[in-house]
């Protein structure tokens, strides 16, 4: 089962329900792919397991005495990486996808693929718990080729949980494609509501089963629970607003060691999670492994 | 010689855009036959990423030998001058206005990327 934790908004607790949920688990692998600011290695850091992988986009380079300055790959790329000036071509690597079709289209053979450097992959090990965490390379603003190498460390048995970036772009998507249930943690603030509607929209489109958890729940505002009643999402669990639990996040302890008195919290999250993943899973068969579709971005 | 006027009218009378990547139009004002033709950029309004790039190789398709826009980002620079386009800037509040300072040697010739990509 891979489990994805998610949020529109930042800061309202991924990383504390991803770590915790990891920590009661047990033998799990835990994959950071917040890979512009990776923290997991803050609650659980362990011992290196190897070298760091150097992750790469190919990139393309032209050889401009083979250019007949046609601009195939100019009109071709969507992300306007190149530009065809007569016969010289300018490339800009910073908005290159990766995708090749330059090199493809060009009749000339004049584009061949490199690679450049995006971030490192990471692995540790801590307590049972294996931890793989992405770092994008400081300039660079591709993340999902990173995402996507951490991703391609998911054990092929066993459990994965995702701790996914905040918001709902690309880099979020490429986090949450196939996975089998995602959590989307809020806050019951009118911000963490706002959000929640916006990842729930993007969970929809990619039609995987999901609920919610509320952060520093208190009565105050009922507004989050009021919404997921109304639409129908299933609230998993409420992390009370408990002035403990933010000092031991600011000692860097995860919850369930700080504060015993929440394991079962994480512990029945973790269950109800498997049930209703598997329960999505006969409803709705999915194709697994290599056939399961690919999609680049 | 030719020069481009980044624009959202169809005539000298039309304000200039401060915007170069987003502009909607290029008014392309030849010196030596003093007419003027348009260059259409409204692809670029809604371009993700790369409107100045894409927009700079408008502008040189069109011919042009300098441009005069409000500002000019370093991506849209790198292809204007690989181009051997002159990039001026004025704040000039209609093309005309802005010919004329042109014509008259008031405008300074930019020697690189005066604003970050997606400064506006």
């Amino acid at each position: 089962m891979i489990i994805a934790v998610a949020s529109g908004k930042g800061g309202t607790g991924k990383t504390t329900v991803s770590a915790n949920l990891a920590r009661v688990r047990g033998d799990v692998t835990l994959l950071d792919c917040d890979v512009e600011e990776p923290n997991v290695h803050l609650f659980v850091s362990g011992e290196p397991q190897g070298e760091p992988e150097i992750v790469s986009l190919l990139v393309p380079e032209v050889d401009e005495s083979r250019c007949d300055g046609c601009a195939a790959c100019s009109r071709f790329c969507a992300f306007k990486a190149l530009a065809v000036l007569d016969k010289r071509v300018l490339v800009f690597t910073e908005l290159c996808h990766g995708c090749g079709g330059c090199a493809r289209v060009c009749p000339q053979g004049a584009i061949r693929e490199v690679p450049k450097r995006v971030g490192v992959v990471e692995t540790m090990r801590a307590a049972g718990v294996t931890v793989v965490q992405g770092r994008l390379d400081v300039g660079v603003a591709m993340a999902p080729p990173l995402i996507r190498a951490v991703k391609a460390r998911i054990p092929k048995t066993g459990d994965a949980i995702l701790d996914a970036p905040p918001g709902t772009s690309c880099p979020v998507v490429a986090t949450l494609r196939e996975t089998d249930f995602v959590v989307l943690v809020t806050e019951p603030t009118p911000f963490g509501l706002n959000d929640l509607k916006l990842a729930v929209a993007v969970v929809r489109e990619l039609d995987l089963p999901f609920g919610v958890v509320v952060n520093r729940a208190d009565s105050s505002d009922d507004r989050v629970a009021v919404y997921c009643r109304e639409a129908g999402i299933p609230v998993l669990a409420e992390i009370p607003d408990d002035r403990r639990v933010a000092e031991a996040y600011s000692r860097g302890e995860l919850m369930v060691d700080a504060l015993p008195e929440y394991r079962p919290l994480f512990q029945r999250l973790y269950a109800d999670i498997a049930r209703l993943a598997a329960g999505a899973r006969r409803a709705e068969p999915r194709p697994d492994g290599p056939s399961r579709k690919r999609s680049f971005l | 010689m030719k020069i481009a006027f980044s624009t959202s009218g169809n005539d000298l009378n039309a304000p200039l855009d401060t915007r170069f990547g987003r502009a909607a139009k290029f008014l392309i004002y030849d010196t030596e036959s003093q007419s003027v033709a348009l260059v259409d950029n409204t692809q670029n309004l809604t371009a993700a990423q790369g409107a100045g790039i894409q927009s700079a190789q408008n502008v040189a398709a069109s011919g042009a030998q300098a441009l005069v826009s409000g500002h000019c980002g370093p991506k849209a620079y790198r292809v204007l001058s690989a181009a051997g386009i002159k990039t001026y800037t004025s704040n000039a509040a209609t093309v005309a206005d802005a010919l004329a300072q042109f014509q008259a040697g008031a405008l300074t010739e930019l020697k690189a990327a005066d604003v970050e990509g997606h400064w506006a």
